[in-house]
């Protein structure tokens, strides 16, 4: 019997996904096994026509990873789904939109300036800026379109299961691999991972008080954590409570706070409101400005609740004051 | 595909109408608006009251929800500060909108637009005052549409 075929892609993200896969390390053996990679662009030289070439739905699993930004990652996302008998949402950017997501709080304008006009770091005295349509000697280059959001991949295409992690971690990879060449599939929309909170299978949980009340909050910098302790009653903003477990709490056993790579609970649709839920009613004060007083120690909210998820979010993106056109 | 239901189209400035989601808590902010009612007052009528038992039940995804969706401003509505039926429910209240009115302003949406009100069932009148002002605000601030989907433009940015 010929092996299942499976294909490895990434659209707008940094390889860590990749990563991933290679940090199987020995029983990365065991997925060769039981399958044929046939296209995985970071490691195996097969291009986008061998993708056209094939039938429809020759590809047993498609893992895709990164998020949308480009005319580009979104045909591949189209070929790839059609091309895919099951189409993997792989880590946080494709799931929820990622770090590149928070590019969603600026326009399209302002992320080119500051790219490569304005960054302290910028040398470009001739002031060059990718164009779609470029011609040099008679030789015309086409670039994709550089499109007005981040979005998931599933805002482009239909998805049927999710693992989450930045990166995945090779146990949540190897668990999904085995899901998916089981005989019982999960439901359609399944994230493969445990559908609790992080503090569920946490080793400090035992430290979580029953009460917490936080009178400041610290960054990682500003203190050096105990190492048996509950982060979040050590006053560190600590994701745990409204982030999906299965990592098996590796920042926390760095001694850093959960940052909420997972994405939501199996319950919950917007992470960053449910995060801020919990934060702020922890606070201790009960007046405006004590209350002010702590808050002035997430500068970012936005950023520190949404680092993974803003295109995933309810609201998606900052609103812009330009044209916004109903589709 | 997780694509957002378009709950209303893109309305012009002049029939510009203010969509207003109200939560007020079951104990204090609702029985006045009962009171505002059986008093005959008249107020705005760009309100929707949803009645929650408590204003600390108010998840900030039911904001960021109705927001999503096409409402123009929200309005939370809960007990005086030391009256709350649930006796801790309104600080927690308090303190989650501190947070979320930092967000919404990160996201482009005007403080105007996120209002938090302590109302006591005695205050039908406050109720009144209160919608009254918060449409006229919201009106002058114009539709938020932030359920209209960006169209994907597909020309060249010129920076």
């Amino acid at each position: 019997m010929a092996k299942p075929k499976v294909a490895f892609y990434w659209c707008a993200s940094c390889g860590g996904c990749e990563e991933t896969v290679v940090d199987l390390a020995e029983a990365i053996l065991d997925v060769a096994a039981a399958v044929d990679i046939v296209f995985w662009p970071v490691a195996l030289d097969f291009k986008r026509k061998d993708v056209e070439a094939m039938d429809d739905r020759s590809l047993a699993v498609t893992f895709l990873n990164g998020a949308i930004r480009t005319s580009e990652q979104e045909e591949m996302a189209h070929l790839l789904r059609k091309r895919s008998g099951l189409l993997v949402a792989f880590g946080s950017c494709s799931h929820l939109g990622g770090i590149p997501g928070l590019a969603n709080l600026f326009d399209r304008e302002s992320i080119l300036k500051t790219v490569y006009l304005n960054a302290p770091s910028d040398v470009n005295p001739g002031k060059t800026v990718p164009a779609m349509h470029y011609c040099d000697n008679g030789h015309a280059l086409e670039l994709p379109h550089f499109q007005s959001s981040v979005k998931t991949l599933d805002q482009v295409v239909e998805v049927d299961y999710y693992v989450p992690g930045c990166p995945p971690t090779p146990r949540i990879l190897k668990k999904a691999v085995q899901t998916l060449l089981g005989a019982d599939l999960p439901p359609k929309g399944t994230v493969l991972a445990p559908g609790a909170a992080l503090c569920e299978e946490c080793p400090r949980q035992d430290s979580k008080p029953e009460k917490l009340a936080i009178a400041e909050f610290r960054r990682p910098t500003q203190i050096v954590a105990d190492e048996q302790t509950c982060l979040l009653a050590q006053g560190l903003l600590c994701m745990g409570p409204a982030t999906r477990a299965g990592c098996e709490a590796l920042c926390v056993n760095g001694n850093m706070p959960c940052t909420g790579c997972c994405g939501p609970t199996s319950r919950v649709q917007d992470q960053g409101a449910k995060i801020l839920s919990c934060m702020a009613s922890l606070i201790e004060s009960k007046d405006d400005a004590g209350i002010d007083r702590a808050l002035d120690a997430i500068p970012d909210p936005v950023g520190t609740f949404y680092r993974y998820g803003l295109p995933g979010s309810m609201l998606r993106q900052k609103r812009s004051n330009g044209v916004q056109v109903s589709k | 595909m997780r694509n957002r239901q378009l709950a209303r189209a893109p309305v012009s400035p002049e029939t510009f109408e203010p969509r207003i989601v109200a939560f007020f808590c079951n104990w204090c902010t609702y029985l006045a608006a009962d009171l505002a009612g059986t008093s005959r007052m008249k107020h705005a009528p760009n309100v929707r009251v949803v009645r929650l038992m408590c204003s600390g039940r108010l998840d900030p995804q039911f904001v960021l929800d109705a927001f999503a969706q096409g409402a123009d401003g929200v309005l939370i509505g809960g007990c005086h500060p030391g009256d709350c039926h649930y006796q801790e429910g309104n600080y927690k209240t308090l303190r989650r909108y501190h947070l979320l009115k930092r967000l919404l302003q990160q996201m482009g949406i005007e403080e105007e637009r996120c209002r938090l009100e302590w109302i006591s069932a005695a205050e039908g009148d406050r109720v009144r005052s209160t919608i009254n002002d918060m449409v006229e605000k919201v009106r002058a601030l114009g539709p938020l549409h932030f359920n209209v989907e960006r169209e994907d433009i597909e020309e060249e940015v010129t920076v």
